[in-house]
């Protein structure tokens, strides 16, 4: 229990996966042009990403080592099938704004990263905290980027008027277009780094995170490819 | 990626005494189109202009201060780039609008890649789009008196005939502060060129190229005042001969610069038929410019850009 209770606290504050590990940038950029909009793209990744962690794990000493990535795929998009299904029956509005980065969850590198590199070696009740924390890290960064995007660039949070009501307050719709997510991700990186904050821009910080170019001993999407490679090579 | 774009960013200035003489010379050059703006559309212009000019040294100095880099917004590169942005504003914007463009341009456009001489794009004009973006009601709004105008290209595209003579010596219709006058525009440049601080190939072949394709493609029954509106409106004149040879942005030799005209022409006239927005210039210079790298490394000539080896 207390482990997996610390597996939920790194995944929403010291592993962060978009604002420490700087994973799944994908879908922060493209999709937080509202608070709405990102609350909603974070719960249903983190629903997928528990369900298939979860189903990762239970699975781990059943699926062969060499076919594994198209494993994890095939459950992770049965997951976000049922996931987009679901959005298109009761939150419709939802769904249309989320638009094509409903399905591109199945290829999101929290998810793959962390069947590589939790679920893939821990039991199911980890592997189910572990896709909690991370789920709710990736909910709250998309939430605030959102939230801080939608009202400066549009003068309201969760669609409703804040600073439209006064009327000096021009919106700077820049924000809520794509180079918005650009400039906000940026700034956010900046501060990090100024403050010595782990993160994985940050070569500075005493820790150290994301990938430090180090591309073979890191946990993330980078050591898929190369155990790929290496296995291919082998066969050839 | 950084090491791509400094070697070819890098010595375009040889000295710092020349950056400076160039930079004083663009400023004095810049003063006819200053004077015809102010007169044609009076003191909001003035006001435009002197905010975007005070939030451009001010932030340049306050970044410098705060980052412990050697202040250098002093030297007037600061200045240059807060009259070009701030020529190219309308000038019945709130002021709010020209100190925000100040700062983009000089700390996100400047400042972050390493101060003036490093940056990629040029300032002015990516500010100028930011605030299209932004704020796009007001930047698309043209005022004369108080009374909203269309600008000459936007006349046309109305099926309309937009005033020639006027465009030329003195503009009484819409446009920017820099637009006033074209009259004004030429004589910036003709002091530029004869003390040759500014390279006749790019402009020639770009408005040559632009010429050309519009008149080609320009539409079935173009005349000769369409063509000319097209040439003389919307800012083409002032990037020719104030953007495009921007030395930092534009690239090094002979025929890098007849590359970068012929792409600048192009992308301009398909921008100018195709589309939404007439006063589209300012996307066509911003886009070359991120091409102008590539140039170098295949045109520049042998010994200026060979710091990558």
């Amino acid at each position: 229990m207390r482990e997996g209770l610390k597996q939920i606290y790194k995944g929403i504050v010291t592993d962060n996966p978009v604002l420490v590990l700087m994973l799944g940038m994908c879908p922060t950029l493209a999709v937080t042009k509202s608070a709405v909009d990102g609350v909603g793209m974070g719960l249903s990744t983190m629903v997928v990403l528990i369900l298939s962690n979860m189903m990762i794990s239970a699975l781990r000493k059943v699926i062969p080592d060499g076919v594994r990535m198209p494993a994890y795929i095939v459950i992770v998009a049965s997951f976000v099938t049922v996931v987009e299904f679901v959005l298109k029956a009761y939150v419709y509005s939802l769904y249309e704004s989320l638009g094509v980065y409903i399905p591109l969850i199945v290829v999101n590198c929290i998810i793959l990263g962390r069947a590589e590199a939790y679920a893939s070696k821990n039991n199911v009740f980890l592997s189910m905290c572990d896709g909690i924390g991370m789920g709710l890290g990736f909910t709250v960064a998309l939430g605030l980027l959102g939230l801080f995007r939608e009202l400066l660039g549009a003068g309201t949070m969760f669609g409703i008027n804040i600073l439209r009501e006064n009327a000096s307050f021009e919106p700077i719709s820049i924000l809520v277009q794509a180079p918005g997510a650009f400039l906000v991700v940026a700034c956010l990186a900046a501060i990090q780094n100024k403050l010595g904050l782990k993160g994985a821009t940050n070569k500075r910080g005493k820790t150290k995170a994301g990938c430090n170019h180090d591309c073979l001993h890191c946990g993330g999407c980078m050591t898929l490819v190369g155990t790929e490679n290496e296995k291919e090579g082998e066969k050839a | 990626m950084r090491t791509f774009f400094d070697s070819a960013v890098e010595s375009r200035y040889k000295t710092e005494e020349e950056l400076r003489a160039i930079t004083v010379n663009y400023c004095i050059a810049l003063i006819p189109v200053i004077a015809a703006g102010c007169y044609a559309f009076g003191f909001n212009a003035f006001k435009v202009l002197l905010a975007s000019v005070v939030s451009c040294v001010a932030s340049e100095y306050i970044y410098q201060k705060l980052m412990k880099l050697p202040v250098t917004s002093l030297d007037g590169t600061a200045l240059m780039t807060g009259l070009l942005l701030g020529l190219c504003l309308p000038s019945e914007v709130p002021l709010y609008i020209p100190i925000l463009g100040g700062m983009f341009a000089t700390i996100v456009v400047v400042q972050l890649f390493g101060g003036y001489g490093f940056h990629v794009m040029n300032p002015a004009l990516v500010s100028r789009c930011f605030l299209l973006i932004s704020f796009s009601e007001a930047m698309t709004e043209y005022k004369i008196d108080g009374l909203t105008t269309a600008t000459p290209l936007t006349i046309m595209r109305n099926g309309g005939t937009p005033d020639l003579q006027q465009l030329i010596v003195f503009n009484e219709q819409a446009g920017c502060i820099g637009e006033a006058s074209v009259l004004a525009l030429i004589v910036g440049a003709l002091f530029l060129l004869i003390f040759r601080k500014i390279s006749v190939i790019t402009p020639t072949v770009y408005l040559f190229v632009f010429t050309i394709v519009i008149c080609l493609f320009g539409g079935q029954d173009i005349s000769l005042n369409d063509v000319l509106t097209h040439i003389f409106g919307g800012g083409v004149i002032f990037v020719a001969f104030f953007f495009a040879t921007d030395r930092v942005t534009s690239p090094v030799g002979r025929w890098g610069k007849v590359i970068y005209g012929v792409l600048l022409g192009l992308i301009t006239a398909i921008y100018r038929i195709l589309g939404t927005n007439t006063e589209s210039v300012s996307y066509a210079v911003i886009f070359c410019n991120l091409l102008v790298p590539l140039i170098d490394k295949y045109f520049a000539p042998r010994g200026v850009v060979e710091k990558e080896a």
